[in-house]
């Protein structure tokens, strides 16, 4: 009876972690920021439907279950959210795109030159502000304004990937055989919502782009020239 | 005297039925968007709607200057993405991968040579479980003809996404000899990376085939996830 006891508790203790790595492991980032309100999920950068615009998406807080768990979900209004534009290839930040939640809605500053650069950052308030209210699971609002659109709330995770299998991998416990087949595959995120940051911006007021950093670098020829772009999210202190 | 007073109360009724009149009239509300609300009526010039100033304030516009909303403060890095998922496949530690996260782009190349340990970390993971010496399975030159040590620092130096204004978006497209223009949706970054880092020069070396582990591929695909809409581009949450 003891030992029925002994092999529960431990049963559901492994089980609890198992859990709690699943549900934490986000895109599988550090633990000081895993499944905060701070963690990014992802970054995209493409061509939007008008060709002379760039579209950025920053998804934030992965992982979140449909129904309550996303309905609950919200952006930190102590978080910075950061789009980083280098337009001279030393990747360095010459341009910035500022988003902060105020109240119901998102704020945004920018594109505009940081006045300072690094991992500290002040919101520079004396430049282009657009504010988009936050969307919810059945509302969709968006803002166009001076050939610029912003959206902030959750959306489905675009991001596909067998997560489990790849974790085994890198712990070793997938060897030899690797991933699975497709019929044995699973997408962790297919089921998964994240809450995202939405901009698109005409190509003018990002600036000049670099030579492509590989061309430079020698490594590949041919490349169309080419901004380097990322994401940050930075606390208030 | 009493004429005029019988033409006041008259002009008084005109006006008080004209004032009712006006109160009947309203906007008739039929947009229907499909629940989405564009908010393109906050530039014309009045105060209207449920707007507190003009063109601003409300449910719909931006609010108004003296909102008294505080942006002040310093923010300090948390977390940064540029290339998907690069701390999660080249942070081995929980400890690298926190250092990742509030490290700068430009401030990286101390990790190139951490990087180029991870690959090979990687490999012999393979050559343990297949029985062979690890020295013998290493990361083998790509299909971008880059070495590790080529590859680790393009991975760890200059993890950004590079994205071309003047040029179309892939993640890597062999048939128009393109890579690393920007990341849309529908790229499967996934595959393109392990195929970076497993598929040797051919991008079939680990493929599952001739008794190799299959690490090329993930072998899932986007299911049924729509990348065609129009901004803000993503599926509405499940």
């Amino acid at each position: 009876m003891k030992k029925t006891k002994l092999f529960t508790v431990i049963g559901t203790l492994s089980l609890l972690l198992l859990c709690m790595t699943l549900i934490s492991s986000d895109h599988f980032d550090g633990t000081n920021i895993e499944g905060t309100t701070s963690d990014i999920a992802d970054f995209y950068a493409f061509e939007g439907e008008n060709p002379e615009s760039t579209v950025f998406i920053a998804t934030i807080q992965g992982n979140l279950n449909p129904g309550g768990i996303t309905d609950n979900a919200n952006f930190d209004e102590d978080v910075l959210i950061e789009f980083n534009i280098d337009n001279t290839g030393d990747f360095v930040e010459d341009l910035v795109i500022q988003a902060i939640k105020r109240g119901d809605s998102v704020h945004f500053f920018g594109p505009v030159i940081p006045n300072q650069t690094g991992l500290e950052s002040q919101i520079i308030t004396s430049t282009t502000h657009n504010v988009v209210q936050i969307s919810t699971s059945s509302d969709t609002y968006i803002t166009n304004e001076n050939g610029m659109s912003f959206f902030a709330g959750p959306r489905r995770d675009p991001f596909y990937f067998d997560m489990n299998r790849f974790i085994d991998i890198k712990l070793g416990n997938a060897a030899p055989s690797g991933f699975f087949s497709t019929e044995e595959s699973t997408d962790f995120f297919n089921e998964l919502n994240t809450l995202a940051i939405v901009i698109e911006i005409p190509n003018s007021l990002l600036g000049d782009a670099p030579t492509h950093i590989l061309e430079s670098q020698g490594y590949i020829n041919s490349l169309p020239q080419a901004y380097n772009v990322w994401v940050s999210s930075k606390r208030k202190q | 005297m009493k004429k005029k007073v019988i033409y006041i109360k008259k002009i008084s009724l005109l006006l008080l039925l004209l004032f009712n009149f006006l109160l009947l009239v309203q906007c008739k509300d039929d947009d229907d968007n499909g629940n989405v609300i564009y908010q393109v009526n906050c530039e014309d010039g009045i105060q209207n709607g449920d707007e507190s100033g003009i063109d601003c304030g409300g449910e719909y516009c931006s609010p108004c200057e003296d909102s008294g909303i505080n942006f002040d403060g310093t923010f300090l890095q948390e977390d940064i993405a540029g290339r998907p998922a690069v701390n999660t496949i080249f942070g081995f530690s929980d400890l690298s991968q926190n250092e990742y996260n509030v490290s700068t782009v430009s401030n990286r190349s101390n990790l190139q040579e951490e990087f180029r340990t991870v690959l090979e970390a990687y490999h012999d993971i393979y050559a343990i479980s297949l029985e062979i010496p690890v020295n013998d399975l290493d990361f083998e030159t790509n299909i971008l003809n880059w070495d590790a040590n080529i590859f680790s620092t393009v991975m760890s130096q200059y993890d950004a996404l590079q994205v071309a204004p003047n040029g179309p978006t892939t993640y890597y497209d062999a048939n128009q000899n393109l890579v690393f223009t920007g990341r849309s949706l529908s790229d499967d970054v996934m595959d393109i990376t392990l195929k970076l880092i497993f598929g040797g020069t051919d991008g079939d070396r680990f493929d599952g085939n001739n008794n190799t582990p299959q690490l090329t591929t993930d072998a899932v695909g986007s299911g049924n996830r729509d990348f065609s809409l129009p901004f803000p581009y993503l599926e509405p949450a499940l």
